[in-house]
């Protein structure tokens, strides 16, 4: 597998409604929706949380592939999740071996665990799929400035995670490229014992960080060329706007709390 | 003749199965024989880099074959890994992947990993740096103290110590003066009668390859248009333009010279080639 292939938190273009909503919206709801899961203790409660993230996923197009692929790299702490929670909740007992025993309340438990973990991951992957990094960003800046007041760095912050967002593709490619050529002199990355790979990583890992060290010389250098000096009276190219369909997706982001911390007072 | 490296409908894509699918290579029929000067020429993005790394086996195609000698290079493992050795790959800007504390060990990585006894890579290393120009006093120091040329003549020499049979350098030329290009294309010529070897040069300057290649393949979308020899390829002067690639100045004139009605061969490419061109043309009008 090539290195671009992995597709964690990577931005698919689109012109579905859920890649024109501004960025802040998406992340009020992300939220929300994060909250709506930790809230939910039953089965009609998850049911109408997975029936709400399968409409916005149907609206995004983003394939059904692309998610289940995005998956596959937190498949172990699901995994993991679901055995610990079965072998290990206490209740009504319905096999044991040794000291291993499964009960009726274990079962419940590993079922609503796998699928908090996977809902909060899918939704979370929803809003980088839709969202441009730098959107992202603009709209993290944006919802934190308030917080500009309590001397917080909010504009520094948000520069540096776009600048580490932007370059993590630039690395990954740069990763690529330094471990063919490696490979086309004969180095071996994948056979070996633990130690041999780690001195395999030799190789790839001094040319990288030189040229991550002559990256970051040069964009100082560019961003200092023209003027950059902070996030004191800076104003944008891209102006983040509130439109109807922002306003009426965050009614029912809270309708959808509201609705499950009912379901969840009434033991649903 | 048998030629030493072959692709069989070669055909590659990337990222398959998600939005970004874009197919780089499609059924391409490759050549390469045993001790030709080939040049591949295509504009950015065309599918030459693709091309070339396939033909040590540092991408899988999705689709067709690569042969080195007869044989199917992903038969098994171990016999990708040695065609990795016997056919050489110089990628662009190459001075980025010297990592070692001296020149020398930055050579010998090569040959290390091909199991070669100690005095075996000790030869090797300094005839690669030989080739390359890099004297003897110079192997004991850090290859990140060098000049920018120095630093690529180096890596080239990392490459050229393996003894490929095949060399292929993808725009070995890229960033340096003149007097730099110059060194690094003799320092190749020299490896290329020494040892007999085939070499690819890939480039997307007509005027570099054109002085230095017996055979030009083409590449443009995946695909190979034209192949042959310089000046056979030069005809389709049109038709390469509208590729983006321009084609030599030389060749440019005579192309104009012939769109303007004047009846001569518009397919040379060095003045010497003009010279007789022009002399015949004049002595058809019965002028010489």
């Amino acid at each position: 597998m090539a290195l671009k292939d992995i597709t964690l938190g990577q931005y698919f273009p689109g012109h579905t409604i859920l890649h024109r909503m501004d960025p802040r919206t998406k992340i009020l709801l992300t939220t929300l929706y994060i909250v709506a899961l930790f809230l939910c203790k039953q089965v009609v409660s998850y049911a109408l949380v997975i029936a709400v993230l399968a409409g916005a996923v149907a609206i995004s197009h983003v394939g059904l592939k692309s998610i289940v692929r995005g998956m596959r790299p937190v498949l172990i702490i699901v995994i993991l999740t679901a055995v610990l929670n079965l072998f290990y909740t206490p209740g009504q007992e319905l096999w044991r071996w040794g000291f291993l025993r499964i009960t009726v309340e274990g079962i419940w438990a590993a079922v609503f665990m796998v699928l908090r973990i996977t809902l909060l991951i899918t939704c979370t992957f929803l809003l980088t799929y839709t969202t441009s990094p730098i959107l992202l960003t603009d709209g993290l800046e944006k919802l934190l400035s308030p917080l500009k007041h309590l001397r917080f760095p909010v504009h520094e912050l948000a520069m540096m995670m776009s600048i580490a967002l932007r370059f993590i593709p630039t690395l990954i490619e740069e990763t690529d490229k330094i471990m063919s050529a490696q490979r086309a002199r004969g180095a071996d990355f994948d056979s070996g014992n633990l130690i041999q790979k780690a001195q395999a990583l030799v190789p790839l890992l001094v040319p990288l960080f030189i040229s991550a060290f002559r990256r970051a010389d040069e964009l100082a250098v560019a961003m200092e060329c023209r003027c950059y000096h902070g996030g004191e009276g800076r104003t944008r190219m891209r102006q983040l706007h509130f439109q109807r369909a922002d306003c009426a997706a965050l009614v029912l982001g809270v309708a959808l709390v509201a609705a499950v911390s009912v379901l969840r007072h009434f033991g649903l | 003749m048998e030629p030493i490296l072959q692709t069989h409908q070669l055909s590659h894509v990337y990222s398959q199965g998600t939005p970004f699918e874009r197919a780089a290579l499609l059924d391409v029929e490759f050549a390469a024989y045993p001790g030709e000067y080939l040049g591949i020429i295509g504009h950015t993005g065309s599918g030459k880099s693709t091309l070339i790394q396939h033909l040590n086996g540092l991408l899988k195609p999705t689709g067709g074959q690569v042969l080195f000698e007869g044989k199917d290079i992903w038969e098994t493992k171990e016999r990708t890994r040695q065609t990795r050795f016997q056919v050489g790959l110089v990628f662009q800007y190459p001075e980025y992947q010297l990592f070692e504390e001296t020149i020398y060990k930055d050579i010998s990585f090569g040959p290390r990993n091909m199991g070669l006894p100690e005095e075996e890579i000790d030869r090797r290393v300094r005839e690669a740096a030989h080739f390359v120009g890099l004297r003897d006093e110079l192997l004991e120091r850090s290859p990140f103290e060098l000049s920018g040329g120095q630093k690529r003549r180096v890596a080239i020499a990392g490459v050229i110590a393996m003894e490929p049979k095949v060399l292929i350098l993808d725009e070995p030329t890229a960033g340096l003066d003149p007097v730099g290009v110059e060194q690094i294309l003799q320092n190749i010529r020299d490896y290329h009668e020494a040892n007999n070897a085939t070499i690819i040069l890939v480039s997307h300057s007509m005027e570099e390859v054109a002085r230095t290649v017996d055979r030009l393949v083409v590449v443009n979308d995946g695909t190979i248009p034209f192949e042959g020899p310089p000046r056979e390829v030069f005809r389709h002067g049109e038709e390469l333009e509208a590729m983006g690639l321009g084609v030599p100045q030389m060749t440019r004139v005579f192309h104009r010279l012939r769109s303007m009605g004047v009846d001569i061969d518009p397919s040379v490419y060095t003045i010497a080639q003009a010279r007789q061109v022009l002399l015949d043309a004049l002595k058809r009008k019965g002028a010489v």
